[in-house]
């Protein structure tokens, strides 16, 4: 038993109805009780879908279970098949069906539907979750759909350059993307795009848009794309096992990461490596962009980020000076977590602070990529611990998911949405995808309007001692942030499990409290961001004895610094005399400090 | 009641196992349905309970599906540390009842812990809870008891096998009811969850009638229970709490038959009835209400020059679908299409059941598929429905209004009268408004 307050991720059935909304010609019979039919506003809410998705709910009663539930379930199974005519069916459980055990599969299997594919789903409940569902459902699906094209065991392997042989472009299907995925429709359109350019076809995207049919294409491809390995990994893994499909594995979300994935599909499809040479065998249209693609894989790929996309050039350029280690902190799935502190480190030369998943399959990568970051990965489903690492870390960017959003408000720190679980904003009308060339356009525009520009940050550097100029002046997008100021100190506090009593405990008399009290004691010196980092100090926990205080001149030179600024040097201040033993800080450790991190 | 066949033109058609004409009473057309229904489980209730008793806390025992639900239907924009949660049985809980009480008491004792505030645990019982019979009445005493002096823990089931939204509150307000002492003090007792601030204008109102005193269930404090007993006269502001009804009647109590107080005459008739159960005179009552009912009715016309004529079809939601209907006929001027309610309770509703115009076709119960059927062959003007159907129905050219609104915002009283009518003309307003040639 667990408790939970906000979860990240929703039951494994509902990772079955994303795969079956996702889809045309796909109906899920769900054996349910009342209530669970609350699911459908995910998708016609949070997605805007203009349809319902195509789920029945048996919606089984207290009164029903002495009876049979059974019957039940083949009177919804033949309703459905009749009513809405299916390409293929799936057919499952909720948690409390899961209990008592009707066995709708089996039940609808033995209904006589004929040729109609019908996929038995078991998804247990009480140990998995919505993206493992997601991914069950896809690879049970296709698996079904597939089983009458099976190659005989020893069968050879397809080539992935068979396309030569064959006179044609090559062709990969783009597996993964989902309705309540993050972006998914936009990722879709812009890699496809991506793919023509290299004169690359898309044989199927799956699950979006797809139909039963169009699934039992996908062996006609040359490989498969992992987009979204959280919902796909699984499938794609099976195609290569069972069909000999390449997959290419590389999720293009950033500019490093785009160029890697053409040069995996260039080698995976075994497309011209160079402008000089040319494959024998290459006819047609697929030529000239194939040989783009190889020559991406070979020598051009460090130049054609440059040229397709502005984000290396938006963070060269002078005024993304300011974003230079910019504390991040990073939560998210697993691909869009990994993904984003890579893009925040290497390509926009932030200083990644914090980075976790909720995505306990994906743990190994993102512990893995928080390493190379010298950080300890945070891998838990548990918002309140997020929250508590996000305020410890004292970031100055939080890149996460709608729960980082709703903590990094209370906590008064810009936020930018990466991943799911998601919000009906997050799902916007304009084309904003994450993955390819634009997508890196869009994560630059979206991940650096929250902060202050670099222009202004200089100008009010500069101008800070005019008198006009009142502390606590905020960038017009920081807006909102200083009169939320007052109350993220009480939010954050009980926000805290840990440190929530001892903050109270030790209150005024204690050392840890003295950030809040001079907080308290000049109020119109408290900025939004101060407040911030100081809670952030205030909620890591009871302060052990012999916490540095602030002594008047320190606190006053302290005063002189711009604000923005103002909470970092406070805090490597802190760090640095209680590293040291001191009791006291005064305008000489400040100097100290100062001198210390600037080496 | 007599109880005759329909011959509604819609049962030919429709007519299939698990659906089926039911009787006419009142001159009304009765039709009961069984089959998929898009209604919130009683979970659903505690996105309101725990903001009424910020002192108690409202621990599901359950699945990530209830912890799903109740936080999809919250909506992110109440996220903070919820005064609820769930307790998410394991497959090791499934396994052994004991280990599950076990887990319980530990992550009880976890959250007391953490939330030394609070001083009323409502254990909630759920789909799989009650499937898997874990008692959590037992429970609840047991943790009474180890807890004692600090926390009440009490129990209710909001599952959906046996509650549907509303009932929720209903079940809750049932848990509390032994907790109340006894008493045979004359009061009005206003029955069921209503915004502080409707609240505070009815207790001013009441108080100029001459009603001696009022109290309210639930309290704003869990630990302030009204008392119940022979001079209790009961007035339920929400039509959904028939076992707390009984109950009270049990208790001693007198039930005050009203309308309910949507609308202008609702409200008024509510609280004419209520000051009339304390033998108040018509002098006292019309120098109160008669400028309410005179603003209220100001307040409305605009509205209804928009809804007057305009057809409507009301889908099952929460159990408020019969006393919207009769405020949307009658002080609007909507003509009914379909009243859908999840069941039926005559007792509660009989005053506002004989309001509604003749023919009114009521349908108990839901087979979603079958009643979209009906919206689609009828035609109305505007439906009144759940989120997950709302944008759909859209789609395919209707006007909807999202009924989950109905149940979080202040639409109770004279004074809301004017705002209860606008939530339904805007939708239409908005119709009209937008233009893309």
């Amino acid at each position: 038993m667990e408790l939970t307050l906000w979860t990240y991720e929703g039951p494994p059935h509902v990772g079955a109805m994303r795969i079956a909304a996702s889809m045309e010609g796909v109906h899920y019979v769900l054996h349910a009780p009342q209530g669970d039919t609350y699911a459908d506003l995910l998708f016609t809410m949070i997605e805007r879908r203009n349809r319902r998705p195509p789920v029945t709910y048996t919606t089984f009663q207290a009164r029903d279970l002495g009876g049979d539930t059974a019957e039940l379930v083949k009177r919804s199974i033949a309703q459905a098949v009749e009513r809405f005519q299916p390409e293929a069916l799936l057919v499952g459980e909720s948690c409390t069906a899961e209990l008592i055990q009707d066995q709708p599969g089996a039940l609808a299997a033995g209904m006589g539907f004929g040729d109609l594919p019908i996929v038995s789903l078991e998804l247990p409940a009480y140990s998995k979750k919505e993206n493992w569902g997601a991914a069950e459902t896809f690879y049970q699906l296709v698996r079904s759909l597939l089983k009458n094209q099976l190659p005989e065991p020893g069968a050879a392997k397809p080539a992935p350059s068979r396309w030569r042989q064959e006179g044609r472009r090559p062709r990969v299907n783009l597996l993964g993307p989902s309705l309540l995925g993050f972006r998914c429709r936009d990722d879709v359109r812009e890699v496809t795009r991506l793919l023509a350019e290299l004169g690359i076809d898309v044989a199927v995207t799956a699950p979006l848009g797809s139909r039963p049919a169009d699934l039992m294409r996908i062996p006609s491809a040359d490989a498969n794309v992992c987009l979204y390995p959280e919902v796909a990994a699984s499938v794609c893994s099976w195609l290569e096992r069972s069909f000999g499909m390449a997959t290419v594995k590389t999720v293009p979300i950033g500019i490093a990461a785009t160029e890697a994935f053409l040069a995996e599909l260039a080698q995976v499809l075994d497309l011209d490596p160079g402008p000089g040479e040319t494959g024998a065998s290459e006819t047609g249209a697929g030529k000239a962009g194939a040989s783009k693609a190889g020559r991406a894989a070979t020598n051009g790929a460090a130049g054609l980020g440059e040229r397709a996309s502005r984000l290396p050039w938006y963070s060269r350029s002078v005024d993304s000076t300011y974003l230079t280690g910019k504390r991040v902190f990073i939560f998210g799935d697993a691909t869009h977590a990994v993904a984003a502190a890579r893009i925040a480190s290497k390509e926009l030369g932030f200083e990644v602070v914090g980075l976790g998943s909720y995505s306990r399959e994906q743990a190994r990568e993102v512990r893995a990529a928080a390493k190379e970051l010298g950080l300890e990965a945070l891998i838990t489903d548990d918002y309140l611990a997020v929250e508590q690492a996000m305020a410890e870390a004292a970031p100055e960017l939080v890149l996460g998911t709608q729960m980082e959003r709703h903590s990094a408000k209370r906590l008064g720190i810009p936020c930018a949405v990466i991943s799911t679980p998601l919000h009906v904003q997050d799902v916007p009308a304009r084309f904003s995808p994450q993955m390819g060339w634009e997508g890196a356009n869009v994560i630059f525009d979206s991940w650096v309007h929250p902060l202050m520009m670099g222009l202004e940050e200089h100008l009010i550097g500069m101008f800070r001692h005019d008198f006009e100029f009142v502390d606590g002046h905020r960038s017009h997008l920081g807006d909102g942030a200083p009169a939320a100021a007052p109350q993220a100190a009480p939010a954050a506090a009980p926000a805290d499990p840990a440190a929530a009593p001892a903050t109270v405990q030790t209150g005024p008399g204690g050392a840890g409290s003295a950030a809040t009290a001079t907080l308290v004691a000049e109020p119109a010196l408290a900025t939004a961001q101060e407040t911030v980092q100081d809670n952030g100090l205030a909620a890591a926990g009871p302060s052990p004895q012999g916490e540095p205080h602030w002594s008047a001149d320190g606190e006053a030179e302290l005063a002189k610094i711009p604000f923005f600024v103002r909470g970092k040097v406070r805090r490597n201040t802190e760090t640095f005399a209680r590293e040291r033993g001191m009791a006291r800080i005064d305008a000489e450790t400040l100097y100290d400090a100062k001198a210390h991190y600037s080496r | 009641m007599v109880v005759t066949p329909t011959s509604s033109p819609l049962s030919a058609a429709t007519a299939q196992p698990g659906q089926a004409p039911l009787a006419s009473s009142q001159g009304l057309e009765l039709r009961r349905e069984n089959g998929q229904r898009e209604v919130f489980c009683g979970l659903t209730s505690i996105v309101w309970l725990h903001r009424r008793m910020p002192d108690a806390f409202f621990l599901v025992v359950g699945s990530r599906t209830c912890a799903h639900l109740v936080q999809s239907a919250a909506g992110v924009m109440i996220f903070a540390e919820p005064r609820f949660g769930t307790a998410i049985l394991g497959e090791r809980d499934l396994a052994g009842l004991a280990d599950a009480n076990d887990e319980l008491d530990r992550l009880v004792a976890d959250l007391l812990q953490r939330r030394p505030e609070i001083r009323t645990l409502f254990l909630v019982g759920s789909c799989p809870s009650e499937v898997i019979k874990l008692d959590l009445a037992k429970a609840a005493e047991r943790l009474t008891h180890s807890h004692r002096g600090r926390v009440r823990v009490l129990n209710y089931s909001g599952s959906g096998i046996e509650t549907t939204f509303t009932q929720g509150e209903d079940n809750a307000l049932l848990a509390l009811l032994p907790l109340m002492p006894a008493s045979d003090e004359e009061q009005l007792l206003i029955v069921g969850t209503l915004a502080d601030a409707v609240e505070d204008r009815f207790m001013a109102l009441f108080g100029r009638m001459g009603v001696p005193l009022v109290r309210s269930l639930p309290p704003r404090r869990s630990t302030d229970l009204p008392p119940v007993g022979k001079g209790t006269r009961v007035l339920l502001a929400q039509p959904f709490l028939s076992g707390t009804a009984r109950a009270l009647v049990h208790r001693g109590a007198s039930l005050v038959e009203a309308p309910y107080p949507f609308g202008v005459e609702g409200s008024r008739d509510w609280m004419a009835a209520a000051a009339a159960a304390f033998g108040i005179g018509a002098e006292p009552v019309a120098a109160v209400l008669d400028p309410l009912v005179e603003r209220g009715r100001r307040a409305l016309a605009p509205h209804r020059d928009k809804l007057a004529g305009k057809r409507l079809f009301l889908l099952p939601d929460s159990q408020m679908e019969i006393p919207l209907a009769r405020f949307l006929s009658r002080e609007c001027g909507m003509e009914l299409v379909e009243v859908g309610v999840p069941y039926l309770d005559r007792q509660l509703m009989a005053a506002d059941l004989a309001l509604l115009p003749a023919g009114t076709r009521i349908c108990e119960g839901q087979d979603v598929e079958l009643q979209l059927e009906r919206v689609r062959a009828e035609r109305p003007d505007l439906v009144v429905c759940g989120l997950g159907l709302a944008n759909p129905l859209e789609a395919e050219g209707f006007a909807t209004k999202w009924s989950i609104e109905l149940v979080f915002s202040p639409i109770h009283g004279c004074d809301q009268a004017g705002d209860l009518a606008e939530l339904f003309a805007r939708p239409l307003s908005r119709r009209a408004l937008l233009s893309f040639a």
